[in-house]
């Protein structure tokens, strides 16, 4: 938000979408070669953005580098469009760009997100951008960057499920549940970026374009649409697409990814669709969940996960 | 058990070495290396420090690039072919299903950062293994094969004495059944009685397996219990080879004489 804040207020002083136009060429050409090779991870000359690494520069620059003016942006943040982190990224555009925006999924047509994908169904001609801090899947593991480029190339990797062994001998089950590394059209090894793994499955076959954009790392990758995109796993212990086994304590929805919200000091709690638009459609639509009447509690406190 | 009694008449060497060359700059590594080994065939190289013995395992591993000269492997499905000249997908996948490779320090040998079961389990994984029971049966057998008990499956390297680590890396590497080993002084830092383990070790499961192997070591009493032939190296040229009684006992070569009496003084 201060950082944001910071900018100069008369927007004259920028390009369109504040990055210059031989940088903005610069983005789209490795978002070109991203969606030609879908998964593997393009170097990018990262520009200095003004706010901090972690407040989502890579997928700033690369909303930046695809934004025209006829777009309609919505910005969201664990799937709220209403943290600082969205009202901030959403203010920058409409200052920098001067273009719409919306909280409706199906309105937009330029969707930055970290840490989530929306629950409604994207469409044909939606750009998703989503906002990640480490494209590499094998860093864990392997530090060594020449090393990792190499396994790339050589789709050496084994060392991925290695990675899955470990949680199950550790855990007795996967027990990776966000970041879960999926493998793209059956070639590169991709990182998603720490949204749920519940998410997964919706970034295969995806009617919109998704683009990653990682600045600090430097790094950007995308999926065109309708790509094949498979969760890591093992025969006897599959992927599964786990959430909190319970209704959306407002619209009723069985079928969405929840937040648990503390209510109360006395340990009053309940879970909520954390796709903030998805559920208050749903409420807009007449449907109600065990918790919503009569007027929506106003959760105090977002867990952190 | 024999790995010579079932293939009695192999017509050609596993791996047959020609006029091999590898120079650092101006330097020597190693130079007119040439021999042939034969299945089942264990093979000693010693000689003094600085002898190009490293420089020549790791050109034969493809570890380090070969300036000249062939290394042309008998590979299971594909024949004899020359593996300085593989892609180097296809030279990865030689290193994870045909070949071996122990490592004088466990540390570049081991993930550390990994379950003992996970380091077993990754070559497997490599090659495709999917299946979490499977794999981890297979790990546990393993370490039971190399006198790690199966309870340390998770425990992690560091946690594990210089010698189970080395036993460790051994099974890393046997279990997807690979018929050449290459080892670079696998007993090197080990005290004297637990090297005796080790090499006993190796010893049944060179055996037990059919393994081919290509030792390095400065030790001449590993030589005398692994190796049925020897290969003196000195100032990066083989100076003298043969069945490892034959050059132990009646060494040809002034500087295997020095070698051989030298240890014998000990
Ligand atoms: N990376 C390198 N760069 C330059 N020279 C090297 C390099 N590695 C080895 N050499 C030189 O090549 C020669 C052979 O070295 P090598 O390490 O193969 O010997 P070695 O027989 O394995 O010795 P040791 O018994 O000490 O392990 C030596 O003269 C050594 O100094
Ligand atoms: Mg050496
Ligand atoms: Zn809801």
């Amino acid at each position: 938000m201060t950082a944001i804040a910071q900018t100069p207020t008369e927007t004259d002083a920028y390009n369109f979408a504040y990055l210059d136009e031989q940088t903005k060429r610069m983005i789209r050409r490795a978002i070109l070669k991203g969606v030609a090779i879908p998964g593997y991870q393009v170097p990018f000359a990262s520009r200095e953005m003004p706010m901090p690494y972690g407040w989502g520069t890579g997928g700033v620059q690369v909303t930046a580098a695809c934004l025209v003016p006829e777009d309609r942006l919505k910005v969201i943040d664990q799937g709220a469009d209403d943290t600082t982190n969205a009202v901030s990224i959403r203010r920058f555009f409409q200052r920098t760009a001067g273009v719409a925006v919306t909280e409706n999924t199906p309105e937009a047509t330029v969707i930055q997100t970290r840490h989530r994908i929306p629950e409604t169904p994207l469409t044909e001609g939606q750009i998703l951008v989503y906002q990640v801090p480490i494209p590499e899947p094998l860093r864990f593991l392997e530090p060594r960057e020449t090393e990792t480029r190499r396994m790339h190339a050589l789709e050496d990797y084994g060392l991925m499920h290695v990675k899955l062994y470990e949680d199950i001998a550790r855990h007795g089950q996967i027990a990776t549940s966000y970041d879960y590394p999926v493998k793209v059209e059956g070639r590169y090894v991709m990182d998603p970026s720490p949204i749920p793994k519940f998410d997964n499955p919706k970034m295969s076959d995806n009617a919109a374009i998704q683009l990653f954009g990682a600045g600090r790392e430097q790094r950007i990758y995308a999926l065109p649409p309708y790509t094949k995109v498979v969760s890591l796993d093992f025969e006897d212990h599959p992927f599964v697409a786990s959430k909190a086994d319970h209704p959306c304590g407002l619209c009723g929805s069985t079928d969405s990814y929840l937040d648990e919200v503390i209510m109360d000091d006395q340990g009053g709690r309940m879970f909520v669709c954390s796709d903030t638009n998805y559920c208050s459609t749903r409420r807009e639509a007449g449907h109600i969940g065990a918790m919503a009447a009569p007027a929506p509690a106003q959760p105090q406190e977002r867990r952190a996960e | 058990m024999n790995a010579l009694a079932q293939t009695p008449t192999p017509e050609v060497p596993l791996l047959a070495v020609r006029d091999l060359h590898k120079s650092y700059g101006a330097r020597i590594g190693c130079t007119d290396v040439s021999f042939d080994l034969w299945p089942g065939e264990v093979m000693g190289i010693v000689g003094e420090s600085g002898s190009g013995k490293s420089t020549l395992l790791s050109c034969l591993a493809g570890h380090l690039t070969a300036d000249a000269g062939q290394v042309i492997y008998d590979g299971r499905t594909t024949g004899p072919r020359d593996v300085l000249t593989l892609s180097e997908p296809e030279r990865r996948m030689l290193n994870r299903t045909e070949w071996a490779y122990v490592h004088q320090n466990p540390r570049d040998g081991l993930r550390m950062g990994v379950s003992a079961g996970g380091n077993v389990g990754e070559r497997l994984m490599a090659v495709g293994a999917r299946h979490y029971g499977a794999i981890r049966s297979t790990a546990s057998d393993w370490l039971g094969r190399v006198e790690i008990d199966a309870n340390r499956i998770d425990d992690r390297p560091s946690a594990f004495s210089g010698g189970m680590q080395q036993r460790l890396q051994i099974a890393r590497n046997l279990v997807t059944g690979p018929r050449l080993i290459f080892m670079d002084e696998p007993t090197g830092g080990l005290d004297v009685s637990v090297q005796a383990r080790l090499l006993d070790l190796l010893r049944g499961l060179v055996r037990e397996m059919g393994l081919s192997a290509i030792i390095v070591t400065h030790d001449l009493a590993v030589v005398r219990l692994l190796a049925d032939r020897l290969m003196v190296m000195k100032s990066g040229r083989v100076i003298e080879q043969g069945l490892t009684d034959q050059v132990l006992d009646d060494p040809q070569h002034a500087y295997t004489q020095l070698l051989v009496s030298s240890v014998l003084q000990v």
